[in-house]
């Protein structure tokens, strides 16, 4: 008796269950951040912006998931892929080696991967042009930069952050040949995104060899490079969303990512369906990158300043002016 | 000159980056004397670090900050001596409790509290330790080599940093000259002596993990409140270990140990400075190597160099009566 009652219950339960697998047709996004956090104050907390202005926007709440180990990014995609999320972001380079097992296993869900190119047709590469945008951080920069010295701060030793690395050197060396750049890598794994103290340390180390502008390309570990300039009252340049905010007054500017348009535009495509795969490359020319110019560092970036580097944007947009991709020298 | 200058940032980096070690590992010394195995300072640390940051934020005080940094890390130790001394656990599985408790925790609570992912929020500088700068810093820079030496190595830390090297002579003289450093020792050689002298083990045990608390906390206050501004998920990254390893390596004796925390931070502050330099012969060497370089260091140091190293006898042992 008792289970022929159970049973009728689990029936009544599958008869509820079927009708919620059809709303799951929906529009159900997902979004999966990198190690750093969604609160990196940098790359993914960019993404996380996206993603909020999307849903105060369009009043669908989405589903996340902060990756805190290397091994949990599979596990991620594929519980939001098989939760019934079928457009799912996912945030960062090192995504791309699972995203490509799990979209391959999901084919009706849809894929958007920020900094890495997945060619599969249900999923969306977005990548940026960092280069461009590190060129004009370079610029301002050497012209800050009373010592000729300027540095760098990269977090994992990738070649996108290379990437960065080269477009900045070329930006400095343009305006002023002779300017020196300190490079330094945080680490060579995932942890260097989120080791502020390490990113403190290596500022100093770069301030004491004389640099007085850092640019920091180090998601959450830019964090201490920047509180580093402030407490040595020399500058930092921010990376990825715009940080002049942190710390007005040693902020000389930000390079922004727009990571934070390509997710709302992800999201919002995908709602209206007119969503599709392949590759876009975000540029100076597509306001995918820049430097940034608000309240908290206008008095910093000198109208002539302001100038060279608007005749250069202008330049890298036509074409005049080359900048090199590390990722495609080879 | 140039070198004079490369001398100095280094010398300063490596004080910086040693302060943490060089108080976890006295802290894990007095621990270890009294014949308690503490891998729990990581967790300690990490800890002390939320609750120094967590309340400097919200006081804006950095000191009562390194007050609940303390205040925690001591329970936190206290739990250790709990299970591990009044009830005879076992000393590993219940640091390693705490390492894996605080972990989770701290960055649960900060999401709780602060809706920052973990994190809490940047502090203000009036929140944080400032550096201090000594007398006659600023008169004596000119003077040739002594004067950048004084202003640049030995003025210009903040207070945990002098704490921190104060606090190596101060634990010498504790544990070698004083009568509860000695019963100290025997308890962590030979607990059943103690014990039949009519001293009491178990309140030497607890006053010795109440110590490394102490030290603890103020080594996860200067994480986050002295050499950053915020807490951050894992923000001790295996120091606790290292401090572990460090007291090892300096045979259980407080001023080898300092000197291994200094070794442990120099080759820190060397692998950030050798990054990308063209060395002479050898060109540049790959960030990868360079990175590797603290941990072949120190796996040589220990395998080539440290000899025997004998811990207390008793450690690890939990102490049961004889009948």
């Amino acid at each position: 008796m008792i289970r022929a009652s159970l049973t009728a219950i689990a029936m009544a339960a599958f008869a509820v269950a079927a009708p919620a697998a059809a709303a799951t047709i929906e529009f159900s996004p997902a979004v999966v951040f990198d190690m750093g956090g969604k609160f990196d104050k940098s790359f993914n907390e960019a993404a996380y912006a996206g993603a909020e202005r999307f849903k105060k926007e369009s009043g669908v709440a989405y589903r996340e998931f902060e990756v805190t180990q290397e091994a949990q990014r599979d596990q991620g995609l594929r519980n939001m892929a098989r939760r019934g999320a079928n457009m799912i972001i996912a945030i960062g380079f090192a995504q791309a080696t699972p995203l490509e097992k799990v979209a391959k296993e999901y084919k009706h869900a849809r894929f958007t991967i920020i900094d890495a190119v997945v060619d599969l047709p249900n999923v969306q590469s977005v990548v940026f042009k960092e280069h461009e945008g590190s060129f004009l951080v370079g610029m301002a920069a050497a012209m800050a930069s009373k010592t000729n010295k300027v540095g760098f701060i990269g977090g994992m030793d990738i070649p996108l952050i290379r990437k960065f690395a080269l477009g900045y050197v070329e930006g400095a060396k343009f305006v002023n040949p002779a300017v020196e750049v300190l490079q330094n890598m945080t680490g060579t794994t995932p942890a260097a995104w989120n080791d502020p103290t390490k990113g403190g340390e290596l500022a100093r180390s770069q301030f004491d060899r004389g640099a007085d502008v850092i640019y920091a390309a180090a998601g959450g570990t830019g964090v201490g490079v920047l509180q580093a300039a402030k407490d040595g009252k020399k500058f930092a340049i921010g990376v990825d969303s715009n940080q002049n905010y942190l710390h007005p007054g040693t902020m000389l500017t930000s390079m922004v990512k727009r990571v934070d348009v390509a997710v709302y535009e992800a999201f919002k495509s995908a709602q209206a369906n007119k969503w599709k795969g392949g590759i876009s490359n975000l540029g100076l020319k597509e306001d995918g990158v820049g430097y940034s110019l608000d309240d908290h560092n206008k008095s910093l970036i000198t109208a002539d300043m302001q100038k060279r580097l608007d005749q250069a944007r202008t330049d890298i947009i036509a074409g005049k002016l080359k900048v090199t991709d590390y990722t495609a020298k080879k | 000159m140039d070198e004079l200058v490369v001398v100095i940032s280094m010398v300063g980096a490596t004080l910086r980056v040693a302060t943490p070690l060089i108080l976890a590992a006295l802290g894990g010394l007095y621990a270890e004397r009294s014949g308690v195995v503490d891998i729990g300072l990581e967790g300690k640390m990490l800890g002390a670090a939320f609750a120094a940051a967590a309340v400097a934020a919200v006081s804006g005080s950095a000191l009562v900050g390194l007050a609940a940094a303390i205040a925690v890390s001591v329970a936190l130790a206290l739990i250790h001596a709990y299970a591990s001394v009044t009830h005879n656990g076992n000393q590993v599985v219940s640091g390693m409790a705490i390492n894996i408790m605080v972990a989770g925790l701290a960055p649960t609570l900060g999401v709780a509290w602060f809706h920052q992912g973990g994190q809490t929020p940047m502090l203000k500088d009036d929140a944080r330790f400032a550096p201090i700068a000594l007398p006659f810093s600023r008169e004596l820079a000119d003077v040739p080599l002594l004067g950048p030496l004084y202003a640049e190595v030995i003025s210009g830390h903040n207070l945990l940093v002098y704490l921190a090297v104060a606090a190596v002579p101060a634990t010498a003289w504790v544990v070698f000259c004083t009568r509860f450093g000695l019963r100290l020792r025997a308890v962590g050689e030979n607990p059943h002596a103690v014990d039949t002298a009519g001293v009491s083990v178990v309140w030497l045990r607890y006053r010795a993990m109440i110590l490394c608390g102490v030290l603890c906390g103020i080594a996860g206050a200067y994480l986050s409140t002295a050499h950053s501004a915020a807490f951050v998920r894992d923000m001790t990254a295996g120091k606790g270990y290292l401090a572990l390893a460090a007291l090892i390596f300096g045979k259980w004796m407080p001023w080898p140990t300092f000197l291994a925390c200094l070794l442990f931070a120099f080759t820190d502050a060397l692998q950030v400075r050798l990054q990308g330099v063209d060395l002479f012969l050898v060109g540049v060497v790959p960030v990868q190597f360079i990175q590797a370089i603290p941990y072949l260091l120190t796996v040589l140091l220990l395998a080539g160099f440290v000899g025997k190293a004998a811990a207390p006898r008793a450690s690890a042992i939990p102490f049961v009566k004889d009948r």
